[in-house]
């Protein structure tokens, strides 16, 4: 399935936290990001990638414009979506993660607005966030070519001319025929990636020392 | 389900492609233009009928093998924008911990390059080649002058680097948490506790029968043993892997095991794979490698020394020196969080076409490495066979023992298990050790890299082996560790210091593992 990037602008996260954040101990355990697209009209939105650190479960609401003249809603569209399985361990905490929109609550037509909402309930961990977000589009469902007249309008087909009884059928030969040729592709294609085991450079394995990169 | 159907096929694509370059493939090749000639295959249905044949004469069941071999090994694909790196290992500060250690590595081996004076690698002239050919199967009588090579490192120096492991993310506050870590280890990775264990390890129960307690003299061999050599029996006839896997979970007879193991790691001794060792032989004599002389040193250091494996000197030397020019271990470095250390060419620095991986295999041996290979010694006599299960149990298991990862087998994992373990079910000795301090990491560390080879009765380490091939993990060394503190924790409350605490735990040949893991599994009161 082809799929377009769009590019987007991602504010700076926000923290919410209650009370005064100077003075209170422990460190925000919700962040909120949100996501625009100056650039590009509402879209419907097919696949979000990012890169996880450290955030536990992640909500997400969508800014919709449902039809072109009322005013945009917002929409949850993912809920307490889980990232790590044990917010206190290291499972799922720098995955790489896909959602698409078949896992989303609502519809994703028309969007102009993401906001992400991020939690990590566990106090030990200094800071979390995603890093690498990528949002993307439906892209163009096939390739647009046109035709040549003959091929999208065929002549009408003709009756084959009755041959004689000794000659085989000429559809089964065509149909053995095809498969042949898709076996022969097949084998053309194939490319094996075994190594080949030398480790010398043309019989030579007079080295340096071993390099630091 | 869009998610299931197309991670199946990246699977499905990322096996045929690694299959395609095997012997299996060219085999089954040719068993397919040889078919070609039979009667019962149709040019209309070809593609059915060869499978068919396949099914009929057993090539569908190898086929079978191969794939799930491919399957307990190869990790699962990753995301599509995860660069190779994260297949690796997926944390960033390991990675970087990784990187660093093996620089280390790297600085020890050329300084003592610089400092004997011996080229990394030379080629030998004919007559020593002639010579070393002559003396191939008797390379032991060999006393070349060693003393001045060090091994490049020694476990204990490996878990130093493993305690000064820090997650920069983690709180490593001073102030005691609720979430300190007591032991060494201070990652917070995912450990399985007692139930999840007992859930994971459920051959191993009280109501299943095992070979290394239900095979002892006392126990009529009618109720248990006759009945499971039967079955292995059956399973090699059968010649099928995920069953031998299955079955070896409780344990393998010992006049099966051989085969057994090779079933399960999917080594079968064709012509080519001789062939194949030949040409390494042949590789070892033409080029003289400085690893050789460190391999030289640690067989004469360990198994040399060793009552059990002293016997096999000659079959380590002919495994070990052909390991190194091996370059088709070079493939596990895909979900290996090491990498093979890299030269140049003399007068080519900085050249790509001229870029080798030093040693070939881009393993470097450290103090105990050919304990790896000992007890295999005891199972294959033939120098080829006993080379291929030795190379696929390094690239299945062993290397996870010597790298630093957060796969749950991997050694950090198998350390925090242990002292998670340990601190949940005998709080007391493991209060008691810390206080006199005597962190009980420090004791079975040893054990655990080396798979507790040459520290447990060989017929006690291959039983312990066969569960590791039958749970395609290593944790079980972790869970027997804790078993062995539980075994002698009476004891080992008395000690006052780390000294007595080793001597405690110094000699652990006469322990008889199954019911060690049975007992701390099954039946400890928590």
């Amino acid at each position: 399935m082809s799929r377009i990037l769009v590019p987007c602008h991602v504010k700076g996260t926000v923290a919410l936290q209650v009370g005064d954040v100077r003075t209170s101990q422990g460190r925000p355990g919700v962040l909120v990001i949100d996501v625009t697209f100056p650039s590009v009209a509402p879209f419907e939105l097919q696949e979000i990638t990012f890169k996880n650190y450290y955030t536990a479960f992640l909500s997400i609401r969508v800014r919709q414009h449902t039809s072109a003249h009322t005013t945009a809603k917002w929409l949850t569209c993912l809920r307490d979506y889980c990232l790590m399985p044990d917010p206190h361990s290291e499972e799922g905490a720098q995955e790489y993660v896909s959602l698409f929109k078949h896992q989303m609550l609502c519809d994703m037509a028309r969007v102009s607005e993401l906001r992400l909402i991020l939690r990590q309930p566990s106090p030990l961990w200094l800071s979390f966030t995603v890093e690498e977000l990528q949002i993307y589009q439906q892209g163009p469902k096939s390739p647009s070519m046109t035709f040549p007249k003959w091929l999208s309008h065929p002549v009408p087909c003709e009756q084959p001319a009755l041959l004689c009884e000794s000659l085989p059928d000429p559809s089964r030969v065509s149909s053995e025929v095809q498969q042949m040729w898709a076996l022969t592709e097949m084998i053309r294609a194939s490319h094996t990636s075994a190594r080949i085991g030398r480790f010398d450079v043309d019989g030579c394995y007079d080295l340096n020392l071993l390099s630091y990169t | 389900m869009l998610q299931e159907e197309s991670d199946l096929s990246l699977i499905i694509a990322q096996i045929v492609q690694k299959l395609k370059g095997s012997n299996l493939y060219s085999q089954l090749e040719r068993q397919a233009w040889a078919s070609l000639q039979r009667p019962e295959i149709k040019l209309e249905s070809l593609k059915e009928d060869i499978k068919e044949f396949f099914k009929i004469s057993g090539w569908e069941k190898k086929l079978q093998n191969a794939v799930y071999g491919e399957l307990s090994v190869f990790p699962l694909p990753s995301h599509p924008a995860a660069p190779p790196e994260h297949l690796k290992e997926p944390l960033v500060y390991m990675r970087k911990a990784q990187g660093s250690w093996e620089k280390r590595i790297l600085k020890s081996l050329n300084s003592m390059c610089t400092e004997l004076s011996i080229p990394l690698a030379r080629k030998r002239p004919v007559g020593e080649q002639k010579e070393l050919l002559n003396k191939w199967n008797e390379m032991g009588t060999d006393e070349p002058d060693l003393s001045l090579f060090r091994p490049v490192y020694a476990p204990k120096d490996f878990l130093e680097v493993l305690i000064n492991l820090r997650n920069p993310n983690y709180e490593n506050g001073d102030s005691l948490s609720f979430r300190t870590h007591l032991g060494l280890i201070q990652i917070p990775l995912k450990v399985k506790d007692i139930p999840e264990l007992k859930e994971c390890f459920v051959e191993l129960g009280l109501n299943t029968g095992q070979l290394g307690i239900d095979d002892s003299t006392q126990v009529p061999p009618e109720l248990f043993e006759n009945e499971h050599v039967r079955i292995g029996q059956k399973v090699l006839a059968e010649q099928d892997s995920a069953a031998a896997q299955q079955y070896i979970r409780q344990g393998s007879p010992t006049a099966l095991r051989a085969e057994l193991w090779a079933l399960i790691l999917n080594i079968s001794s064709e012509p080519e794979d001789v062939l194949y060792y030949e040409q390494l032989k042949t590789n070892v004599i033409q080029h003289d490698l400085l690893v050789d002389s460190l391999i030289y040193k640690d067989v004469k250091l360990t198994a040399s020394n060793d009552d059990y494996y002293f016997v096999f000197e000659d079959y380590l030397y002919q495994v070990l020196l052909c390991f190194s020019r091996d370059t088709s271990v070079l493939s596990h470095f895909a979900y290996n969080s090491a990498s093979p250390p890299k030269s140049y060419i003399r007068g080519k620095l900085g050249l790509e076409e001229y870029a080798v991986f030093y040693p070939p295999n881009g393993v470097i041996p450290f103090h105990g490495f050919s304990m790896y290979v000992a007890p295999l010694c005891f199972l294959y006599h033939e120098p080829s066979k006993l080379y291929q299960i030795f190379r696929e149990m390094y690239v299945r298991f062993f290397f996870r023992l010597h790298s630093i990862s957060s796969h749950p087998s991997g050694i950090v994992s198998l350390c925090l298990l242990f002292e998670t373990l340990l601190q949940t079910y005998l709080p007391q000795l493991f209060y008691h050790l810390r206080e006199i301090g005597a962190q009980p990491l420090r004791i079975s560390f040893k054990w655990m890299v080396r798979a507790f080879s040459g520290y447990l009765a060989t017929d006690q380490l291959l039983l312990l082996w066969d569960r590791i091939l039958g749970y395609n993990s290593l944790e079980i060394l972790a869970v027997l560790a804790a078993a062995v503190f539980a075994f002698r924790a009476v004891n080992l409350m008395e000690v006052t210091s780390l000294a007595a605490a080793e001597a405690v735990l110094a000699d652990l040949s006469t322990l008889k593992v199954m019911p060690l893991l049975q007992i701390f599994l099954f039946a400890t009161v928590t």
